[in-house]
């Protein structure tokens, strides 16, 4: 187990230092820099364009400046936003949070949801309800986020006027940022009614977000059931004479799920892509929102460091289901 | 716990109680995060807009005008060589408190020197701090026109400039100019966080910063010790939203009370809605394509007036604009004052312009560049749509034209070294003095974009800007704007309309001609 975990952590060196120059290279593929980019029809002066390009290292060459960002990083230090001045590691702590809360709703909508829909289908397969669910369930996974939730604001918020139109909690509240989690941190505030409007923030974005996934783990609970409902030792359930909601839940079920796990696991990544998308639709706080503001602006420091963090975490998430599977299934540790 | 703590706590919670039943909130859907809290190191309008409810200014824009009004000065007096600028300032403004700064002083000169200075005096402690670039201080040639800044007394400060400059009131109008508190720079500069200054902001302004959720929303309360007319609302807070699609649907919600720049496709079923009101105006800008007089054929004039006879400025209007833009005819837009409404304004003239250009040498046309840029700007939405219009146009007499164009920064500076023969791009006005648009975009002085010199354009520019008297000066700008239309180095295309969105419940707010948003006014029934 200790080889295969050493062999595991090995190959994260190479596609951390992949990560990193790919971040950096596109980055500086884009026409323009964080410094021309904000100004107007002022223009700027050549000395002061040198002084602010020499300030954060643009007047070296490529890749001298890659090199002195690896060392930087490798020493802990994620450099400052050109536009802000903060630290870009503060900035991300601040709006990390938010993104965290609209993933992990996400991903329990499309679970709790997800899971009985797929078992349903396939105990009733091949009747209406399976049928449908598995059509919702295409049309699901391949609905364009940006327009999947403009629909959800103009039926929900503008026409209907049950759910707010974006940001995490209504601007009447004041909270005070704590853990960063609006849905913990409105207990705190003063004014009455801040959860109820928290949580009734988080909805329309947790649908969107959810959407892909609850159609993947649909189909998926779906497939591996049927699988499952096969196999020699329901049958033998049934022979038993268990009752059948024993014989899917507790027999079936817990050995279908063990795809399923991993396919929730393996679709973070593809969460926290949704998540820039759904952030941005939404005007919700986190990173996603962050990233594509920094595009605009040519933030360098912002954009490389963000994306690093972001591939961290997704090799760390990746890193954690390898590990889980191997410890699941023996095999795969050889 | 007595009865008489119990009924203290009764009376604390029911006045908060009924306090917080009357507070009245604005929430203003804004378009994007500032960059920090001073103005001072600011470049962009949405971070400037951020900052106005915290600061004040020497002097102030009348609200909803481009005049100049007394501010934290009373009053004013310029010395008759028009070099020296003596200000006389408010007594008893307070300042701004936080949770962890307590003003023991009013505001006196030493804000103000401290204030012009941190962005001037490389040796002031907080010249560095927080980056230092002082772009609109530099922009407004601030380094070179001041000579020296003296507080005569606690409440007098002196500004000597190097040259006589009408417009020099105006600029300590604009947010650059605004004013910090000493006492607090140096509280913080002891504390070992001078950098604080310009992210937990302390002001004299209307509103005290409470707190700002990064890219969510920026929170204010009505400050009571205000100088001048108290706010009428007791919250304002600035919502944050990039989406315009997402802005409009905000305040159709009623969850936002005014909304930032929607999208023209949007305003029909804006202006259908009874509960909403739409403000609309011509802001302080231009949009222009500039003819380069330095190179062939541009250099002749008669070319250049074939040109404005041959571009269908109704088209460009309807086709690119879509009602946000106002047809133009000259440099400034008509809510400046000197603007010169006897300029005729375009005609198309297809017979003529084949005629002007037959006698110029180009009977069967000519090729020329025509340069559009690559990003949407508040004058132009869309160069490349524009730029392919004008091509058509200018093929109806033989004239070829290329569109070209380069990223952003690099367009400017080749626009500037003058490198194309046609070039769009465009203006915003700052201070609202004309001399804010005729020195940079037209006076030999300016890399302008039809790189064009005239001696009696100049000579007029340049005797307004050194006269104090209004009315001699908008004579001066009148007869330079004939002289303009002359010559012709420019096509002006227009000056675009801003809107702005609000509930009917919203009483008292006017646009500001800058494009800047100001809530003090503002009342919500």
């Amino acid at each position: 187990m200790l080889r295969f975990l050493l062999r595991r952590i090995a190959l994260i060196i190479p596609t951390f230092i992949g990560v990193t120059f790919l971040a950096f290279l596109l980055i500086h593929l884009v026409p323009g820099d964080p410094i021309e980019a904000r100004v107007g029809e002022h223009g700027i002066s050549e000395e002061r364009l040198a002084e602010l390009r020499h300030e954060f290292g643009y007047d070296q060459p490529l890749w001298k400046q890659f090199i002195d960002y690896e060392v930087q990083v490798l020493k802990g230090d994620f450099g400052v936003s050109v536009v802000t001045r903060e630290p870009v590691w503060k900035e991300f702590a601040t709006l990390f949070p938010a993104t965290i809360e609209l993933s992990i709703a996400a991903i329990l909508f499309a679970a709790i949801i997800g899971l009985p829909m797929g078992v349903i289908a396939a105990v009733k397969r091949g009747s209406a309800f399976d049928y449908g669910l598995m059509g919702m369930s295409v049309t699901g996974a391949s609905m364009p986020i940006f327009w999947w939730g403009l629909m959800m604001i103009l039926i929900f918020s503008v026409t209907l006027g049950i759910t707010p139109v974006s940001g995490r909690i209504s601007d009447a509240f004041f909270v005070e940022p704590w853990s960063g989690f609006m849905v913990i941190d409105c207990r705190w505030s003063e004014d009455e009614g801040a959860c109820a409007s928290a949580w009734s923030h988080l909805v329309l974005p947790m649908v969107v977000l959810g959407t892909i996934p609850l159609a993947i783990i649909a189909r998926m609970t779906r497939s591996s059931m049927l699988e499952v409902l096969n196999e020699d030792y329901v049958r033998t359930a049934r022979a038993k004479g268990l009752s059948t909601p024993r014989v899917i839940i507790v027999h079936a079920l817990r050995n279908a799920l063990i795809p399923v796990v991993t396919v929730i696991g393996l679709s973070v990544s593809g969460l926290l892509g949704g998540a820039i998308l759904t952030e941005t639709i939404f005007s919700w706080p986190g990173v996603g929102h962050w990233l594509v503001e920094s595009i605009a602006r040519r933030d360098y420091p912002v954009l490389q460091t963000g994306t690093l963090l972001i591939a961290v975490l997704v090799i760390g998430v990746n890193l954690g289901v390898d590990l889980l599977y191997g410890l699941l299934n023996p095999r795969i540790r050889r | 716990m007595t009865n008489k703590a119990i009924a203290a706590a009764c009376a604390v919670a029911l006045t908060a109680f009924l306090g917080s039943a009357q507070a009245k909130t604005l929430v203003y859907c804004s378009e994007g995060s500032p960059e920090n809290f001073n103005p001072m190191i600011s470049y962009t309008g949405t971070s400037f807009d951020a900052q106005r409810p915290i600061y004040s200014q020497l002097t102030g824009f009348e609200y909803g005008g481009t005049a100049v009004v007394a501010n934290l000065a009373e009053k004013w007096d310029v010395s008759p060589d028009g070099l020296t600028f003596t200000f006389h300032l408010r007594k008893n403004v307070k300042f701004h408190s936080s949770k962890t700064f307590k003003p023991t002083r009013n505001f006196n000169a030493d804000d103000v020197i401290f204030s012009f200075e941190r962005q001037w005096k490389k040796e002031n402690a907080y010249f560095k701090v927080s980056g230092g670039g002082y772009d609109y201080f530099t922009d407004m040639d601030m380094p070179k026109l001041l000579k020296s800044l003296d507080k005569v007394d606690d409440y007098t400060v002196r500004f000597v400039l190097t040259e006589p400059n009408a417009p020099f009131v105006a600029n300590l109008a604009m947010d650059f100019a605004s004013i910090q508190s000493k006492e607090y720079a140096d509280a913080l500069l002891k504390a070992g966080k001078p950098e604080l200054i310009d992210q937990e902001p302390i002001g004299t302004g209307p509103f005290e910063f409470v707190q700002y959720v990064k890219d969510a929303n920026i929170r204010y309360k009505r400050f009571d010790a205000y100088f001048g007319a108290k706010a009428k609302i007791d919250t304002l807070v600035y919502s944050i939203n990039k989406d315009p699609a997402v802005r409009v649907a905000k305040l159709k919600a009623n969850e936002c009370q005014v909304a930032f720049g929607p999208r023209p496709a949007d305003l029909p079923s804006l202006k259908a809605d009874k509960n909403i009101n739409v403000l609309a105006q011509s802001g302080l800008n231009i949009g222009y394509i500039g003819m380069n007089t330095k190179k062939k054929p541009f250099d002749d004039v008669r070319v250049r007036k074939a040109m404005t006879m041959v571009i269908d400025q109704k088209a460009i209007l309807e086709a690119v604009y879509q009602g946000s833009g106002q047809a133009a005819k000259n440099l400034i837009p008509p809510t400046l004052w000197s603007y010169n409404d006897k300029v005729p304004a375009y005609k198309m003239d297809i017979e003529g312009a084949k005629k002007l250009l037959a006698e110029a040498g180009y009977p069967n046309g000519f090729e020329t560049d025509l340069w559009a840029m690559p990003v949407q700007r508040p004058y132009n939405p869309d160069a490349k749509r524009i730029a392919e219009l004008v091509q058509a146009d200018l093929s109806k007499v033989g004239v070829k034209a290329k569109i070209v164009s380069f990223e952003w920064g690099d367009y400017r500076k080749r626009v500037q070294a003058g490198e194309h023969q046609m070039a769009q791009l465009g203006w915003t006005g700052d201070n609202g003095d004309p001399d804010n648009f005729f020195v940079p975009l037209a006076a030999c002085s300016s890399k302008n974009t039809a790189q064009w010199c005239d001696k009696e354009f100049d000579d007029l520019v340049s005797k307004a800007v050194k006269t104090t008297n209004v009315a001699e000066r908008t004579k001066l700008y009148m007869q330079a704007q004939d002289v303009m239309n002359k010559q012709s180095p420019y096509f002006f295309i227009a000056h675009s309309v801003v809107y702005l969105p609000m509930r009917n419940t919203v009483t008292g707010f006017k646009q500001s001609p800058f494009g800047a948003h100001r809530f003090d006014v503002a009342d919500v029934k």
